[in-house]
């Protein structure tokens, strides 16, 4: 079962719930969120395995270029130009679809690998982590997250946890397609509900079964409570803005590893996504 | 024989200096040896990434030495490089007027390439 916990922007408590989540069960962790990855603060894994990740990107060979200009107008991201009998490429903009090298009439060009990132593999008590590690400076993740995905589809877990990364972009995408129930992490402002209308928007185009975790809740008014009640979105559960539970965060504790009162709190709404994707199961099968 | 390019908001002698290289619609171009003007459609304005290395591989394409710009991100600045094209900061105002202060040597090399304005995924 892939549970994916996405937020429309950081800070939302994303991290907060799948940790919590994926440490009650024999589960995997899959940390998404690649620019700034930070699930394995509070797992601090063991047996750490690591592979790098790269992209394919084109190379020239000057020699055989003959300068007809074919590729600079075939590439649809514009990533190759030519000026002065020299062909100039632009890796940071490549999407490695390879169509550059199919279409050169002169076989001027080939592929040569752009380190773009690494996954780090490790272990924590019941637990197997996945971190995917973006390099600064690199502009888009995508490749890291599609290995995550099918280095989740190999690991025999019964449960996969999913931090997505904040947003509703490509990148977000690519880590929720395969996800079997999504959960929307909200914060109780109206900036909040608006973060939470965008991946709202994004779940429902993908056809997700989703619900919402209302997290850091006080008394009184909640504008992403109101926003669920109009939309009629299940909540699975409601996170109180917590003192000791903001303190056991803020230590790296995981909080369901150390408190009865937290562990049943998420074990509670653990319950409900499943009861939620069984019935979904059976509705759709 | 000098070519002069500028980017405008409109295709018309009167236009102002665009605010924008890469997506401009349009670029003013001005031969000074017969001192006739003509516009080039700027075909990557609509493009979602890259934009300025298609506008510039356009100019160079048309042969640009001098390009006019209020700005120029580093992506189009490395293909206007490696063609040879001198950049030089244009002020406020009609292009036209640009030209005629680039030609009695008022205007200034451009040299605060910024890192450009890339967008998403």
């Amino acid at each position: 079962m892939k549970i994916a916990v996405l937020s429309g922007k950081g800070g939302t408590g994303k991290t907060l719930v799948t940790v919590n989540l994926a440490a009650l069960k024999n589960s995997s962790y899959i940390d998404c969120d690649i620019e700034e990855p930070n699930g394995y603060l509070f797992f601090k894994p063991k047996d750490i395995e690591v592979e790098d990740i790269s992209v394919r990107v084109p190379q020239v060979d000057r020699d055989l270029c003959n300068g007809c200009k074919k590729c600079v107008d075939f590439c649809r991201f514009n990533a190759l130009a030519y000026a002065r009998d020299s062909l100039i490429i632009f890796e940071d903009i490549c999407h490695s679809c390879g169509g550059c090298m199919l279409i050169c009439p002169e076989n001027a060009l080939s592929e040569k690998d752009r380190l773009i990132g690494r996954i780090e593999k490790g272990r924590s008590e019941n637990v197997e982590l996945y971190t995917g590690i973006l390099n600064p400076g690199q502009p888009s993740g995508v490749p890291i997250i599609e290995r995550l995905v099918e280095m989740e589809s190999l690991s025999n877990k019964e449960y996969s946890l999913i931090d997505s990364p904040p947003g509703s972009a490509c990148i977000v995408m690519e880590s929720i397609k395969d996800a079997d129930y999504c959960v929307l992490v909200a914060e109780p402002t109206i900036f909040g509900a608006h973060n939470l209308s965008m991946v709202y928007d994004l779940v429902k185009l993908f056809k997700k079964p989703f619900g919402v975790i209302l997290n850091k809740s006080l008394e009184g008014e909640n504008p992403s409570e109101d926003f669920c009640r109009k939309k009629k979105i299940k909540t699975l559960g409601s996170i109180p803005f917590d003192h000791d539970l903001g303190h056991l965060n803020s230590n790296g504790k995981i909080a369901v590893r150390e408190s009865k009162k937290y562990k049943d709190l998420f074990s509670q709404i653990l319950d409900k996504i499943i009861e939620e994707v069984e019935n979904e199961r059976n509705s759709n099968p | 024989m000098m070519i002069i390019a500028i980017p405008v908001d409109e295709a018309n002698v009167e236009a102002s200096v665009s605010d924008n290289f890469g997506r401009a619609p349009y670029y003013l171009y001005y031969i000074s040896e017969n001192e006739s003007s003509d516009f080039l459609v700027n075909l990557a304005m609509e493009e979602r990434g890259g934009a300025g290395i298609k506008a510039a591989q356009i100019l160079v394409d048309h042969n640009v030495d001098i390009l006019l710009t209020p700005r120029c991100g580093e992506n189009a600045h490395a293909v206007l490089h490696a063609a040879n094209v001198k950049l030089y900061k244009s002020v406020g105002g009609k292009a036209m007027d640009n030209i005629k202060k680039f030609l009695d040597g008022e205007l200034e090399l451009l040299e605060d390439i910024h890192e450009g304005f890339h967008g998403g995924n």
